[in-house]
């Protein structure tokens, strides 16, 4: 089905996308309509234009394939699903996702992955293409973030990576480690892009975006992890 | 260095009426008890003890009483015991000093300083044994285009709203911070007063999807447990953006309390810290607090009411107006007595407004805006008596949040060490051994009792008052007098002087 | 020092009364006069005052407005701002009578006034509330003025007295209407100004009202939202306001706007059948700050009709009968034995349940 966007009030337009019974929808002309596939558990959307904040929030299963650029909020406390991003995302994309896998051709901004999380089964992957502003992984309590630095211009990623960082992982393709790492973190490097679950997340971006795979699996890259799962107890005196 | 703190509490044993039965030392977490087998004698820690009156309430023989040492540096006004100890812990350790539940120092409570009116003469007092006298309100969005249908009916235009048959909700507290069985006992006391309690940030455990009509879920920055069916089983979703007790700081679970079935709950790895940020980071600005309010009803069509709790401080007006136009059907407003299960001492004690004030600044704002019925008002952070919430309707809320009274209702003795997560009261801790004391049968009948008991209350203040609808309180100011209060204070309540 | 009305609450007593012809036959004032004189017990010589409608038929399409003043330069002011903002068709003062029992009164003036076209049409104001809006205006800015009556074809008439003499000094009995209503006061407290006597009105508007609310500062702080400012502090003009804001602005009829404020009681509304139970319901759950508690028996006065409300305790005294086209509501019955004493039916309204008496054939009815 097809659904042209322009005009629409986001709820109308998001009624419509909830409604329609076609498992997959085509949305046009998409200008700043905010909330698209909230909640979403089902369906294949295609999105052409620039959606408003929160694209996909709490997307609970559902795959969003955006040919344009992405606003702020992206896959806020995502779930599952997928969401694929042809372009920009902008601030905060990914925050609080606990499932679900977010591939972006380009950059992010600030704050992407913030407070991701992992929970059993689910395992919540941002794959950034281009460079990642500051605070990337704030507070990340689970799941894989990945920045690739394609073609870059500007540092791969901004100051303040990983801070409060308690969990999961974070791979920078790059060979030198970015200067403010916060105290919280740990850097490994990696001559060669390990197996498993990581080389799978390149891989699959390599093959959303038509990209060679040898020049991104056969990278250097650095791994964070955290120091502690309890990064911030000594910090405290009972009174 | 010799810092030998004195323990500021001491067990005292009766000797004569104990029977070694050793009952305390069964129910102490703390280990204060002991016997010793070469005297003979029960003997206590007292540096352990943190006067929680566990042993006090289980001594079949009532041997035991804990008394306030009368152990003292040299007088001083200014620096105070506890006020060095605080000096010496931190410069023992180096670490910020942790507290547990509400700032304990001395304080104004304006509620005490508030009284009420009774009917004589020019209008009647009514008895609320034979009377009917409704204490039930809805809470949430009145605003409405009156609309009718071909026959003229009027057409349903509201926006959904919760139904509270008492105005008095428990408050959010977390699965985590305190136990399953406390949950237990919150839900079904909910479900049986017709009212609401609220799950905090920590998720909503599986077993208590049932109580979901009278449950309010919530979102904070740590977005713990939040997914589609969690939101879609509330009867209301709470947007978490401040608490009385630590405005302007995160919250902070240790790895120690997430078991596996609070990791479980809150959808993390068992054993992790679970930290909530002190902003949610898709809000550093107004207009994306409304972002977060219409993803939400985006996500539940609509039918769920949306609440935005937010700690009291200076600007706590033109917050609540911002919030009120931010498409959030209530705000929950807590004021900085309020309680908690951890806080840094200093943001607790030191930063934020009482809720009287703030609740009565917001009440006047949103009415000199003409936005009143945008947003129904919920106060909390210390309400403490069935007074307290007459005056809280009558100086403008909807409804109160109770935290502090219902943890007492369980067992709680407001020992104020939550945050060790050894409570033997089964309330504020995750080890099964504890948290099988609080039974929830019990437990959840004496919450039951104390809302129907205040609710009598609430009706006898409202009878005398001539009052026979609590719609008819709500922001009846001319119903409360000051005593005790300066100008500013009364302007600021928006009350007259006792005799005025 | 003692205050104005207006400083502060001044909890009254009252007796009520009202009588209209259905069929719009004209009645003369002496008989709301003689029947609201039975009830003198009620009241206690601090306030009374009377409304009569269809009283200037000569007059019908333009604003009646009643003014007191407290002094001549009052006057010139108020004027001033009437000329402003309306065209003045004729205006006198109005004819009393003096009596010993009568004193100080004020300046008592009318006017029959229509907006000046191009200020209502730049007020970008429907008509009604471009009129309500000028009487707040002179009512709250004007020290001295204040307009008593401002509706069409309708008028107020009130002071400090017992009611039989306030009326008696405004020659009622010289004046024709098809409704009348009146009031007795009984205030704990006066300060003697005649523009704390009832009924209280706005535009077509008149409430005479017995007892003292309970929920005042609840519905004053509510009303107050909406372009209202109770400056007299009494219930009767709460009580008013409210009614003007129900039905005039949100379209609601008499009946519903009973609901809301004398609203059933939950446990009565469920047990309603379902129609009426989803609409009470509604209409709670839309405006609960305007449910009013405590004693209340009001007479509600408006073109073409009368409204009897008792608040839904029935704590408050109130009778209505019928004669032929003649219809009666009085807070005591022997007010009406006194002007209609073979009454075709008498009886006690039920507490929240409002007795609504209209011309016949919609003649004059409201909003026509």
């Amino acid at each position: 089905m097809k659904i042209d966007a322009q005009g629409k009030s986001f709820v109308d337009l998001n009624v419509e996308i909830r409604d329609c019974e076609d498992p997959e929808v085509f949305i046009e002309r998409c200008v700043g309509q905010r909330y698209i596939a909230t909640g979403l558990a089902d369906k294949k959307l295609v999105i052409e234009g620039t959606p408003g904040n929160a694209l996909g929030a709490y997307l609970n299963g559902a795959s969003i394939w955006l040919r344009g650029n992405a606003q702020e909020a992206t896959g806020d406390t995502m779930n599952g699903g997928e969401i694929v991003v042809y372009g920009n995302a902008g601030d905060a994309t990914g925050y609080a996702m606990r499932g679900g896998e977010i591939f972006v051709r380009g950059n992010v901004g600030y704050r992407c992955g913030i407070h991701m999380k992992a929970y059993k089964e689910h395992k919540p992957a941002v794959v950034v293409g281009g460079c990642a502003g500051s605070f990337l992984g704030e507070y990340q309590a689970g799941g894989i973030i990945v920045v690739l630095g394609k073609d870059a211009k500007l540092p791969l990623v901004g100051n303040f990576c990983g801070t409060g960082m308690h969990g999961g992982e974070i791979y920078l393709r790059c060979n030198t480690l970015p200067k403010l790492l916060p105290a919280q973190v740990k850097a490994e490097k990696l001559d060669v892009l390990p197996e498993g679950e990581v080389r799978e997340l390149v891989r699959k971006w390599c093959e959303l975006f038509n990209e060679r795979e040898s020049e991104f699996l056969q990278s250097e890259y650095y791994r964070l992890t955290p120091n502690s799962e309890n990064p911030y107890k000594q910090m405290y005196t009972v009174n | 260095m010799n810092m030998y703190l004195q323990p500021e509490y001491e067990v005292v044993r009766k000797e004569e009426k104990c029977t070694h039965c050793r009952l305390c030392e069964k129910q102490c977490a703390n280990e204060v008890h002991s016997f010793d087998p070469k005297t003979g004698r029960m003997v206590a820690d007292d540096a352990k003890c943190v006067n929680c009156h566990r042993c006090v309430c289980v001594c079949p023989t009532h041997a035991l009483k804990i008394v306030k040492s009368d152990d003292v540096y040299k007088l001083n006004a200014n620096w105070k015991m506890q006020t060095m100890n605080e000096v010496y812990k931190q410069a023992d350790s180096g670490g910020v000093l942790l507290s547990s539940m509400g700032n304990p120092n001395p304080q104004i409570s304006f509620w005490d300083k508030m009284l009420l009116n009774a009917s004589q003469v020019t209008n009647p007092p009514i008895d609320p044994l034979r009377e009917p006298m409704e204490t039930q309100v809805y809470l949430g969005k009145r605003t409405v285009e009156i609309q009718r249908d071909e026959n003229g009916k009027l057409k349903d235009t509201l926006f959904p709203q919760l139904k509270c048959k008492v105005p008095v909700m428990f408050s959010a507290m977390s699965y985590g911070s305190i136990s399953y069985n406390a949950h237990e006992s919150l839900a079904r006391a909910a479900e049986e007063l017709g009212t609401y309690y609220n799950t905090g940030e920590g998720g909503l455990h599986k077993d208590f999807y049932k109580y979901g009509k009278n449950t309010i879920v919530q979102v904070a920055s740590g977005r713990f447990g939040v997914f589609k069916d969690y939101l879609e089983n509330a009867a209301a979703i709470e947007i978490k953006m401040g608490q009385g007790a630590k405005p302007g700081i995160g919250g902070h679970l240790p790895g120690s309390k997430i078991s596996s079935d609070v990791a479980e709950t809150r959808m993390i790895p068992e054993g992790v810290d679970a930290i909530s940020p002190a902003p949610h980071h898709d809000i550093y600005s107004i207009e994306d607090l409304r972002q977060l309010v219409f993803s939400l009803k985006e996500a539940t069509s609509y039918k769920k009411p949306i609440i935005v709790k937010i700690a009291a401080v200076h600007n706590v007006a033109a917050i609540a107006s911002g919030v009120a136009r931010s498409g959030a059907d209530i705000i929950a407003i807590d004021g900085y007595c309020g309680g908690t299960g951890a806080a840094p001492t200093r943001i607790r004690d030191n930063v934020g407004i009482p809720i009287e004030l703030a609740l009565a600044a917001v009440d006047q704002r949103l009415r000199e805006e003409g936005i009143r019925d945008e947003i129904s008002i919920v106060a909390s952070g210390s309400i403490r008596s069935s007074a307290d919430v007459v005056k809280a309707v009558a100086l403008g809320a909807d409804a109160c949040y109770i935290g502090t009274a219902a943890l007492l209702a369980m067992g709680c003795h407001l020992c104020r060490a939550c945050q060790q997560g050894k409570c033997n009261w089964g309330i504020a801790t995750q080890r099964p051994e504890l948290v099988k004391r609080l039974d929830p049968n019990t437990a959840y009948k004496r919450l039951v009792n104390l809302v129907v008991a205040w609710e009598h209350e609430i009706q006898e203040m409202m009878g005398g008052m001539g009052i026979n609808s609590i719609e008819a309180l709500r922001g009846n100011r001319l119903m409360l007098r000051g005593i005790g209060l300066s100008d500013t204070e009364l302007k600021v309540l928006g009350i007259r002087y006792a005799g005025e | 020092m003692l205050q104005r009305e207006g400083q502060f609450r001044n909890p009254s007593g009252c007796a009520v009364a009202g009588v209209i012809d259905r069929s719009g036959q004209n009645m003369s004032g002496e008989a709301i006069i003689e029947a609201i004189s039975v009830m003198h017990e009620r009241s206690n010589g601090l306030g009374g005052g009377f409304a009569g409608y269809g009283i200037y038929p000569h007059y019908k399409e333009f604003y009646a407005f009643h003014m007191f003043y407290d002094s001549i330069s009052a006057q010139e002011e108020a004027e001033k701002f009437i000329k402003r903002h309306f065209e003045i068709v004729y205006y006198s003062e109005i004819q009393t009578r003096k009596l010993p029992s009568i004193q100080n009164e004020p300046l008592i003036y009318r006017y029959f006034l229509a907006p000046l076209p191009q200020k209502l049409a730049n007020s970008h104001l429907d008509e009604r509330e471009y009129v309500a809006r000028c009487v707040n205006r002179i009512n709250a800015q004007i020290e001295g003025a204040y307009v008593f009556s401002c509706g069409k074809n309708m008028g107020i008439f009130k002071g400090v007295g017992y009611p039989e003499d306030i009326g008696r000094f405004y020659r009622l009995e010289e004046y024709e209407g098809y409704a009348w209503t009146s009031h007795g006061r009984y205030p704990t407290n006066t300060p003697g100004w005649w523009g704390g006597a009832h009924p209280f009105g706005l535009l077509d508007f008149s409430v005479v009202h017995n007892g003292e609310i309970s929920s005042y500062d609840a519905n004053r702080r509510y009303i107050e939202m909406f372009g209202y400012k109770c400056t007299l502090q009494t219930d009767t003009e709460v009580i008013c306001y409210i009614i003007d804001y129900l039905v005039r602005k949100k379209g609601l009829t008499l009946d519903e706007t009973s609901h809301i404020i004398a609203a059933s009681f939950w446990d009565t509304i469920a047990e309603k059948e379902e129609k009426a139970r989803e609409q009470e319901t509604l209409l709670r759950r839309m405006f609960p700050s305007l449910l009013i508690t405590g004693p209340f028996s009001i007479i509600l006065g408006y073109t073409g009709g009368l409204m009897a409300l008792n608040d839904r305790l029935k704590l408050r005294s109130m009778i209505c009968a019928e004669k032929g086209s003649r219809a009666y509501i009085s807070s005591e019955e022997s007010a009406i034995r006194k002007i209609e004493p073979d009454p075709d039916r008498v009886w006690s309204p039920v507490g929240g349940e409002p007795v609504v008496f209209e011309l016949y054939d919609g003649e004059g009815v409201r909003n026509k």
